[in-house]
């Protein structure tokens, strides 16, 4: 196990930043957040000609036979990007839940010919996944509505995890409502006595695991862009007569600001090389506080303009904010160690 | 050479060499098979290997005579690599074994009453007198001068430069007339710690490590490993400070309470999180060359440490203290004493080998390419500095 990068995933990482720093820069994110937030196109490029939608995907049903590392780099890329694209969504924990099944719908997924969406609220988490969620089967039409659901609006195919059961559903409108995080908008997904075709048994919890220990990797591209972006800004930004980086209040701050990023990568790499539980607890628990201070801490720093709209400095906060929620909080994440790193609380003594 | 090679050469060594005979035969022996330090070149302890094999070779020997981690921290941590890089064949010949096997014990002379944070303003001098240099100055906070056999020690040889320029680096003659060592008592009772003063003190100019004036890079090796050193962290999950932490918290539920279990957990993943980062760094050494980086470990680790022994203490809710006797300690003995002793012990761990406050000026300056604060002491000739 290594907790370093392969060339192949440099190599990877590099076609996406290249492919992202021409056609999604920050301001191209913030121009479309408010009309049309996900950008099909870059997703359509992205899937097909860099094949980033099958990574996860074994050869033989059509994907890359990538690995969690491969999937992991590309998220790091696309959170210091905020990029809105359907990723983590539907190729990673869409991908991930119908992996079992062997389903031929995989096949189409690699391919970016289709998206789909996992109808779990991203507010659960691998210790309660059926938050958000009241959906019921019954002879194989589903009722109910399931909160919060992160790419369901731009997914063709809904996978919806009933009682240890995934069934596709097709042609369900999804009700998108304001999102803290306006990159990734998340949508009310109801379902009225709705069609829905069985395609195998879902281990929902290992699923949300799985995507918890992706979105650390997501979560430190977003943490690294704030750390960069400032570290730029400091540098070149002047008062009393010199750079603002070269005060050592600000200076203690953002070498602090590396420590905690720098562990935020050894975390993130860890939890894709060894998706078990204890490390994905780790890296959830960790990185997600890590971006969100990252981003406070661009935001402080760039004084008043990392208040207002034109600054990009907000869509980072406001993914590294919800993204905290996402699959667990870190204090969800903390909570699951106590039993997993057997460091028991006072419950399990004598009163 | 690869895993399963080491393995072969350990084997082969362990059929040669009993570990139930002598403690030091077989500890000389293991040198000389190149398994002291494997990433150390050939003939000198090592078989040029890649450094994260040596943790096969210490899971292999593991039930072997083990060298004394602690009392030869500054020798195996700081001068070796700093021998091995700055030092002639016959003074890497003279100093690696003896370091390796404990047989001599080293120090670190560096700072002094007037420097500290501030190493390079340093004012022990060196005058050179033929063959031979004569020492004159004060050194102080040298933890376990009082074995040492040696110590590496920088002087200032040309007052009339700039400071960093006019530094000059050496092998410290630890029983040479002149050598005197008086303790310090810290703060947890003990003298782990001295003052030492050197007066007329004549070292042979084979002593001298790396040239006339290059003192200050020859330095700098010493104190990037030190970081390294201090900072490299425990290997394992759970280990270190926090493996006591959780030994006494498991051993008593009675003793628990919901804060505590919030802050434990925190710190239980912050630990966890070092860790990791620790071995990415190991990964990413190629034989022995830290860079400025290091210094992020030292820091985590002494904010774990001190985090963690603060918390033993609350935890235990014990009003004592295991013993306050004035003694001269044999090394820094983190794990035979009680929570107190640790508390104090750990409080050192921000200051010694670089505070924090200057490790983060190293961060920000080294890896993060920040600006420096305005200086006043760069240009001028150290002789001409305010003190
Ligand atoms: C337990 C222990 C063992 C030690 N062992 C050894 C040893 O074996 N050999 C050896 O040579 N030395 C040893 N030291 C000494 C240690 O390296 C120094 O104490 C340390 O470098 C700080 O120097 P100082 O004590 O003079 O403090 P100062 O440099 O005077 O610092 C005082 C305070 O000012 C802060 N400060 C100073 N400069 C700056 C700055 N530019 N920006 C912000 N803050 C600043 C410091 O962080 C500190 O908080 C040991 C120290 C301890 C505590």
């Amino acid at each position: 196990m290594t907790l370093l990068y392969s060339e192949v995933e440099e190599e990877l990482r590099a076609s996406v930043r290249a492919l992202l720093a021409d056609r999604c820069p920050p301001a191209a994110v913030l121009k479309r957040v408010e009309s049309e937030p996900t950008d099909l196109d870059l997703w359509k490029t992205l899937a097909g000609e860099i094949g980033v939608a099958g990574l996860l995907i074994p050869e033989e049903l059509g994907g890359a036979g990538a690995g969690a590392g491969e999937a992991g780099v590309v998220l790091e890329e696309l959170g210091r990007a905020v990029a809105p694209v359907p990723f983590l969504t539907s190729a990673v924990l869409a991908t991930r839940a119908l992996l079992p099944t062997r389903d031929a719908l995989l096949g189409e997924l690699a391919e970016g010919r289709r998206t789909a969406a996992l109808a779990v609220s991203f507010a659960a988490s691998p210790y309660r996944p059926g938050r958000g969620s009241s959906v019921r089967a019954e002879g194989g039409r589903l009722s109910g509505t399931v909160t919060g659901v992160a790419g369901a609006d731009v997914a063709d195919v809904l996978l919806v995890p009933v009682d240890g059961d995934l069934y596709a559903v097709e042609g369900v409108a999804a009700e998108v409502v304001p999102s803290l995080d306006l990159t990734r908008p998340v949508a009310t997904v109801t379902l009225d006595r709705a069609e829905g075709r069985r395609v195998g048994a879902c281990d929902l919890a290992a699923t949300l695991r799985f995507g918890a220990a992706l979105l650390a990797s997501e979560q430190l591209g977003v943490a690294e862009w704030c750390l960069e972006t400032t570290l730029a800004y400091v540098k070149e930004r002047h008062q009393f007569a010199r750079p603002i980086g070269s005060f050592q209040a600000i200076k203690h701050r953002l070498a602090d600001l590396w420590l905690d990023v720098v562990r935020a990568r050894a975390a993130a790499r860890n939890a894709v090389a060894d998706p078990s539980a204890v490390s994905v607890a780790v890296a959830q628990a960790w990185n997600a506080g890590v971006a969100v201070r990252a981003a406070e801490e661009a935001l402080q720093l760039h004084g008043g303009i990392g208040m207002t709209w034109e600054h990009p400095v907000h869509l980072y906060l406001k993914r590294a904010k919800s993204a905290e929620i996402a699959l667990g909080t870190p204090g969800d994440h903390r909570e699951a160690l106590a039993s997993l790193a057997d460091v028991p609380g006072p419950e399990g003594g004598e009163q | 050479m690869n895993e399963a090679e080491i393995k072969e050469r350990v084997a082969r060594f362990l059929e040669e060499h009993d570990p139930a005979g002598d403690r030091l035969e077989f500890l000389r022996a293991r040198f000389d098979a190149g398994l002291a330090w494997v990433w150390f070149p050939e003939g000198l302890g090592g078989l040029g290997a890649h450094r994260e094999l040596q943790q096969v070779v210490e899971r292999e020997l593991a039930d072997t005579p083990q060298i004394n981690g602690g009392k030869q921290g500054i020798g195996l941590g700081m001068a070796a690599p700093t021998i091995l890089a700055f030092g002639t064949e016959e003074q890497k010949r003279r100093f690696l074994r003896p370091l390796w096997t404990g047989e001599e014990i080293w120090c670190q002379l560096f700072s002094e009453p007037g420097a500290g944070s501030d190493l390079a303003t340093l004012g022990t001098r060196a005058v050179r007198d033929g063959d031979e240099w004569v020492v004159d100055g004060q050194k102080v906070w040298t933890s376990g001068a009082h074995h040492a056999r040696w110590g590496i020690l920088v002087t200032r040889t040309d007052p009339d430069v700039p400071k960093h320029r006019g530094m000059t680096y050496f092998v410290c003659d630890m029983q040479a007339p002149g050598v005197e060592v008086r303790p310090l008592r810290q703060i947890t009772g003990e003298a782990e710690f001295n003052e030492v003063f050197l007066t007329g003190v004549r070292l042979s100019d084979d002593l001298r490590l790396g040239e006339v004036g290059d003192g200050w890079r020859v330095a700098q090796t010493t104190l990037m490993n030190e970081r390294v050193a201090i900072g490299g962290g425990p290997s394992r999950r759970g280990g270190g400070v926090m493996a006591t932490v959780l030994n006494a918290w498991r051993e008593h539920p009675e003793l628990r309470t919901n804060d505590l279990h919030q802050r434990l957990l925190s710190l239980w993943v912050e630990a966890e999180v070092t860790r990791l980062s620790g071995a990415r760094l190991r990964e990413q050494l190629v034989a022995g060359h830290p860079g400025p980086e290091g210094s992020g470990m030292k820091l985590s680790f002494a904010r774990l440490n001190q985090a963690l022994s603060g918390f033993d203490v609350e935890f235990h809710r014990d009003l004592g203290y295991d013993d306050w006797t004035f003694r001269r300690s044999e090394d820094v003995d983190f794990f035979g004493r009680g929570p107190g002793y640790r508390y104090l012990r750990a409080k050192g761990n921000s200051i010694e080998g670089g505070t924090s406050e200057i490790l983060r000026n190293i961060i920000a300056e080294r890896v993060l390419g920040l600006p420096s604060e305005p200086r006043v002491d760069k240009d001028v000739p150290w002789k001409d500095l305010p003190r």
